[in-house]
């Protein structure tokens, strides 16, 4: 169980470093949302895993540690406000400078290219 | 009420936000400014008193909900906690009063929004759990979001796509840096940890090592440490002025997390584990300041070179992170303080200069001569003084302070040349900064743009703050020095009393 949690979480961060370094702004916020899965699994197991216990004492034989899953609440909740707030962003980078580059110059460049093909073929 | 002094300084920016979103204040600026200023006058009142009570009474503990520590959560408040604490009340004082001079007109949702974002800065000040960190990381970092692109426009929308990717990636990593101190430690509250760490078993002392030196990347990020940097003089040099100046503590929680964390808890302390961020710290602080340095020499504006001169600053400071004596820790936090005010007080003077300017904005070119000169160039002039660390301001004290406590490091022949040589260059550029836009005019006076009142008084009330350090610097730099042994003590006792009872339970 841990080999297969393990690869999970780390394939999952890394195809989100992956895709956080792509330079539209759209993978990038696929990789922090992948990258913020990644983390919300590996914080649950912090508190190690365990099968059929409980998070109560004396519910089961052995008992489950409840504060990583208070965590990953928490780490869940405040990955959702992010993620609604940067992808907000994105879309408003999108309409101020008129593309999705992360440094807002591709289609700068592309009009130029644009006018010079232009001015050189009338 | 007395017992419940550590949590106020949290409460009142939460309650004065969340009182400021109400209906009744969608159309009244007027009603808006002065319930603003109201209640960060409360706010700072409830700070100096949280000081005065931990000065006299000693380090108090609040467990929130009664939970008791290692437990709950708990606020843990120091003297550098509540010292850190009284700064970020003065300074929001002053962005606001900035603020209501029209700038909070830009956009919506200013002034609720400042108070957010001083909740989050007081609670990353005053806690003593390091998940309630991250959270209040979060909430801090949230409202500066939506600060920075305050008033719209391409390049706060360009910087803050940066800014706001950046410190997302950041929180991933402080996130799984957490995981792998919760798995090793199996707890969260600082003091316990700092107990614990001279404790660990042998397998667990590697985990415990990768998990220091991510938060030691996640606190480079915040703070701006070398490789890390490069979002800050674009996101400051953006943002409207009386956000950056607020901002400009935010690169100081980042230090006050590294003091707390890299100090306190993996300190001298911690076995093996003792002091494993310094080995990094020192050579990348070095460096910040050697890129602060040449970033500043080829600054086109003033905020840019301001934003640059932020960047020595916290070069200067993780220094003293990483030299970690006493004396060091006392040095660092009271430049600490001046570097805060006076680049606050700088980043409001190029706000009122942009005004003045017309289409020359801050820039470093000849332009048509400014209204009320004399009066800007004198601001200036103090500002500059006590940012470039000359007699008889405020930043000489401190850097004075940095040598003379940087003299029993082994690395002194490293330090004092970075230190003097950033002084040097802030000489430089500041001299040139002034003597372009002040003196280097061609034409007639145009624009008949004045300074406000209200931007008048911020500056001159950040300008008696840093002279306030300079007469008050014996007791401040007295008061420095405990709020630093107690930083380096083991700080809370009353942990302790539990670690036994939640030992047994763990391995029982």
């Amino acid at each position: 169980m841990e080999l297969i949690y393990a690869i999970c979480v780390g394939t999952l961060s890394g195809a989100g470093i992956y895709l956080m370094l792509r330079a539209q702004t759209f993978p990038v916020i696929l990789g922090l949302t992948l990258q913020s899965y990644a983390v919300n699994l590996f914080l649950f197991a912090s508190g190690r895993l365990s099968i059929n216990s409980a998070t109560i004492i004396g519910q089961s034989g052995q008992y489950a540690d409840p504060l990583p899953q208070a965590l990953v609440l928490t780490a869940i909740v405040i990955g959702f406000a992010m993620t609604a707030f940067v992808l907000i962003l994105a879309m408003r980078a999108r309409a101020d400078l008129g593309n999705d580059h992360v440094d807002g110059e591709q289609l700068h460049q592309h009009k130029k290219a644009k006018k010079i093909v232009k001015d050189r073929h009338p | 009420m007395i017992s419940h002094l550590p949590i106020l300084p949290i409460i009142i920016p939460l309650l004065g936000g969340i009182f400021m979103l109400l209906p009744g204040f969608n159309h009244s600026p007027m009603r808006l400014r002065i319930s603003a200023l109201t209640i960060s006058l409360t706010l700072l009142v409830a700070s100096i008193a949280l000081a005065w009570y931990v000065h006299t009474h000693g380090a108090q503990t609040y467990a929130l909900g009664n939970w008791q520590s290692p437990f709950g959560i708990n606020l843990y408040i120091d003297r550098l906690a509540a010292l850190l604490s009284v700064l970020t009340a003065f300074i929001l004082i002053c962005s606001q009063v900035y603020g209501c001079a029209g700038e909070d007109k830009q956009g919506q949702y200013y002034h609720p929004l400042l108070m957010f974002q001083v909740m989050g800065i007081q609670g990353a000040f005053l806690t003593g759990d390091i998940f309630n960190l991250f959270v209040f990381f979060e909430v801090l970092l949230i409202a500066s979001y939506a600060l920075l692109i305050h008033g719209g426009g391409k390049q706060k929308t360009l910087a803050n796509v940066h800014y706001v990717i950046l410190n997302l990636a950041g929180s991933a990593f402080f996130l799984f840096a957490l995981g792998i101190l919760y798995g090793t430690f199996g707890t969260l509250n600082m003091a316990d940890m700092q107990a614990k760490t001279a404790h660990l078993q042998a397998d667990n002392i590697i985990l415990a090592q990768s998990g220091a030196l991510l938060l030691l990347v996640v606190f480079g990020l915040k703070s701006a440490m070398l490789p890390l940097h490069f979002w800050l003089p674009k996101a400051y040099s953006a943002a409207p002025a009386s956000v950056a100046a607020l901002f400009s503590i935010m690169t100081k929680v980042g230090i006050y997390s590294l003091w707390r964390v890299h100090n306190g808890v993996f300190g001298d302390q911690a076995g093996e584990l003792a002091n494993i961020a310094t080995p990094w710290i020192l050579p990348f602080a070095l460096l910040t300041i050697l890129a602060g340095i040449i970033a500043a020499l080829s600054s086109q504006s003033l905020r840019i070179l301001t934003a640059n001169l932020v960047i020595i600053s916290v070069g200067s400071l993780l220094l003293m992170v990483a030299i970690n004596s006493p004396e060091a820790t006392t040095a660092g936090l009271y430049y600490l303080l001046h570097s805060t005010i006076a680049t606050a007080a700088m980043f409001l003077l190029a706000g009122v200069i942009i005004k003045l300017r017309g289409k020359a904005e801050d820039r470093f070119v000849s332009s048509r001569p400014v209204n009320q000169a004399a009066l800007l160039g004198l601001l200036f002039f103090l500002c500059a003084v006590s940012l470039i660390g000359m007699p008889p301001l405020s930043g000489f004290i401190g850097k004075a302070l940095m040598l003379k406590s940087a003299l029993s490091s082994e690395y002194l022949l490293f330090i004092w040349p970075a230190i003097l040589l950033a002084s040097l260059a802030a000489m430089i550029v500041l001299s040139r900064a002034g003597s372009t836009i002040f003196w280097r005019t061609k034409g007639d006076k145009t624009s008949s743009a004045t300074v406000h009142c209200l931007e008048l008084s911020s500056i001159v009330l950040l300008l008696a703050g840093i002279i306030g350090l300079v007469v008050f610097a014996n007791s401040i730099s007295a008061f420095c020095q405990l709020a630093a042994e107690n930083l380096l003590a083991v700080h809370d006792q009353t942990s302790n009393r539990f670690l036994s009872v939640y030992m047994e339970q763990r391995h029982g």
